[in-house]
């Protein structure tokens, strides 16, 4: 289960900033950019949380 | 931009002041011990997340605002930055891994109780105002779905509107009703948002270097040089240099690390070697988020638009992604910031409850969001707060690694049970009247009238700005420390304390 989280918050990361690389090299139109990422957004945000570990200088490195 | 990591709350009122810091701060008393010691891996994840903040989509436009040079621009950060990362392994982390112990008990033995006090109190206020920053770069943002139009400060606006007004209300609230109910689960919030936050920053100024006839990557610096870091003031602004961006680079968390507070992050560390962790936390939040920043507000603004804001300049690059990073940006700086504010508040007004001091820190915090003045000099007010704070660095540096070398005692305040160190209260007091002196020659109206024109050519013709001034105010500070204590503990009073061995 947590793999197929991984993998749904890389692809959250991927359609943040890969839109932006292909607005740039002229193949998609910004509007599409933007729908991109908010879709990568809900991704990231559906699936990170549910895997990975705060940093905190309290708790004892494992 | 970033705050250090805040003590747990101990101990209920007591009588006196100093009682009540040292309860407040009881929990720390001890160094770390070391099982609780953390690695590489803590200290990247921590940087790399903490310096990507709201405030770098304040700090990137400003440097575009004030018409810095693309040269000026990429190699004032990259000196400035590298002096900062130098700072936090070569000072901070070495001297965290030696004493292991918070900045207020670094400080409590050096300087004493008294001024620990005064650092506490002015560093509550400081985190005030940053917060208010935060909640400001917030609702810069939650203001675009409703219509409300951010303040314009160089268009004169000295006041937002009503209804902005409102909003910074709700939003400060809310950050101040979570700061009562504990920051830790935002904070791990935060540090979840922060991988994403990072790609949203540099995919948003992707995207518009297009716009500004960037046809490849090749074509960046032509475009940076003409179009983005102009070197062209925009409206009242002052022209930055490449010592305007090189030093505030470095001194923008001087507090930090020159000023030594981060011990109380360091003191967890494995090695000092993981200061050279600060670099992940430069090079993304303060390198790369502020040249982004910067490439974001030169198209907004090539684009027609007027008044480049945190939220409008993050949803032109990146839409709704954009805005909502600047939301959570704001919002899960602006949480913690208030929560720390609170904790330093309330020593002062120990029969408060929790939440009420946090609402009184949260008022602050409001009224803050509410000047547009504090985020259009954001970049002054942190270079005061470096340069106020950075001499208690000084003392600390010179009192672990040079009074021993020199034959005198370190925490020689602590071990004598005095309540104040009057070496640390000249020295801090000396530096802050040289420095100000320096600054307000040439900026503050009635210094310039009092003097009118007699001071001497070569100190005429020496143009400090806050942003040169900071690492030889630390210098400074650190000078006039040895040298008063040396003063103290010739003392015959103290040379005599000390061979009869009355030192704790």
């Amino acid at each position: 289960m947590k793999t197929i989280l991984k993998i749904i918050s890389l692809a959250g990361l991927l359609l943040t900033i890969l839109p932006a690389i292909a607005v740039f090299k002229g193949f998609i139109e910004i509007e599409n950019h933007y729908t991109l990422m908010a879709v990568g957004m809900v991704l990231w945000f559906g699936s990170a949380p549910f895997w990975m570990k705060g940093v905190s200088l309290e708790d004892d490195e494992k | 931009m970033t705050t250090n990591e805040s003590p747990p709350v101990a101990g209920a009122a007591k009588s006196s002041l100093v009682e009540r810091l040292d309860a407040l701060y009881e929990y720390d008393r001890e160094p770390v011990s070391e099982k609780k010691l953390h690695g590489w891996k803590t200290y990247i994840a921590m940087f790399a997340g903490e310096h990507v903040a709201g405030t770098e989509l304040v700090l990137g436009p400003l440097m575009v605002m004030h018409g810095v040079s693309a040269k000026d621009f990429f190699l004032g950060l990259l000196v400035g930055n590298i002096l900062a990362v130098l700072s936090w392994a070569l000072l901070t982390a070495p001297i965290a891994v030696k004493k292991r112990l918070t900045i207020y008990w670094q400080l409590r033995r050096i300087i004493g109780p008294y001024l620990t006090i005064f650092y506490s109190a002015f560093y509550a206020l400081i985190l005030c105002l940053l917060a208010g920053a935060m909640v400001n770069v917030a609702v810069t943002a939650v203001s675009i779905p409703f219509h409300i139009p951010n303040p314009d400060f160089n268009a004169g606006d000295v006041l937002p509107t009503i209804p902005w007004m409102g909003l910074a209300l709700v939003v400060g609230s809310v950050i101040a009703a979570l700061a009562v109910l504990g920051f830790e689960k935002i904070a791990h919030f935060s540090k979840i948002c922060a991988p994403w936050m990072v790609l949203v920053f540099f995919a948003a100024a992707i995207a518009v270097l297009a716009d500004l006839g960037t046809k490849s990557f090749g074509d960046f610096w032509h475009i940076a040089e003409t179009k983005i870091f102009t070197g062209v003031p925009i409206g009242n602004n002052s022209k930055y240099t490449f010592w305007h961006v090189a030093g505030f680079a470095w001194l923008c968390n001087a507090a930090q690390h020159l000023g030594m507070s981060d011990v109380t992050i360091f003191r967890y560390a494995k090695k000092w070697t993981q200061g050279f962790a600060s670099a992940f936390g430069m090079f993304l939040g303060h390198y790369g988020a502020w040249i982004s920043s910067g490439i974001l507000c030169a198209a907004y603004l090539a684009a027609g638009n007027e008044n480049p804001q945190p939220g409008t300049i993050a949803l032109f690059g990146a839409g709704i992604a954009g805005a909502v990073s600047v939301v959570i940006a704001g919002w899960t700086t602006a949480n913690p910031t208030l929560y720390r504010a609170g904790l330093a508040i309330q020593v002062a007004t120990p029969n408060w409850k929790r939440w009420k001091v946090t609402f009184a820190a949260g008022a602050l915090m409001i009224i803050t969001a509410c000047i547009p003045a504090v985020n259009a000099n954001l970049d002054r007010i942190v270079g005061y707060y470096g340069l106020i704070l950075a001499p208690l660095g000084a003392f600390v540096v010179a009192d672990v690694w040079l009074l021993p070398r020199m034959g005198l005692i370190s925490d020689f305040t602590g071990k004598s049970g005095k309540m104040m160190s009057w070496p640390s209260a000249l020295a801090w007091g000396f530096t802050l009247i040289v420095s100000f002196f320096l600054i307000g020659k040439d900026s503050f109206g009635w210094l310039m009238r009092l003097l009118g024109d007699s001071l001497p050519e070569w100190l005429d013709n020496m143009k400090m700005d806050v942003m040169f001034l900071v690492g030889p105010a630390w210098l400074l500070a650190g000078i006039f420390y040895i040298l008063f204590s040396l003063v103290q503990q010739k003392s015959k009073a103290n040379v005599k304390l000390i061979m009869e061995g009355g030192l704790a």
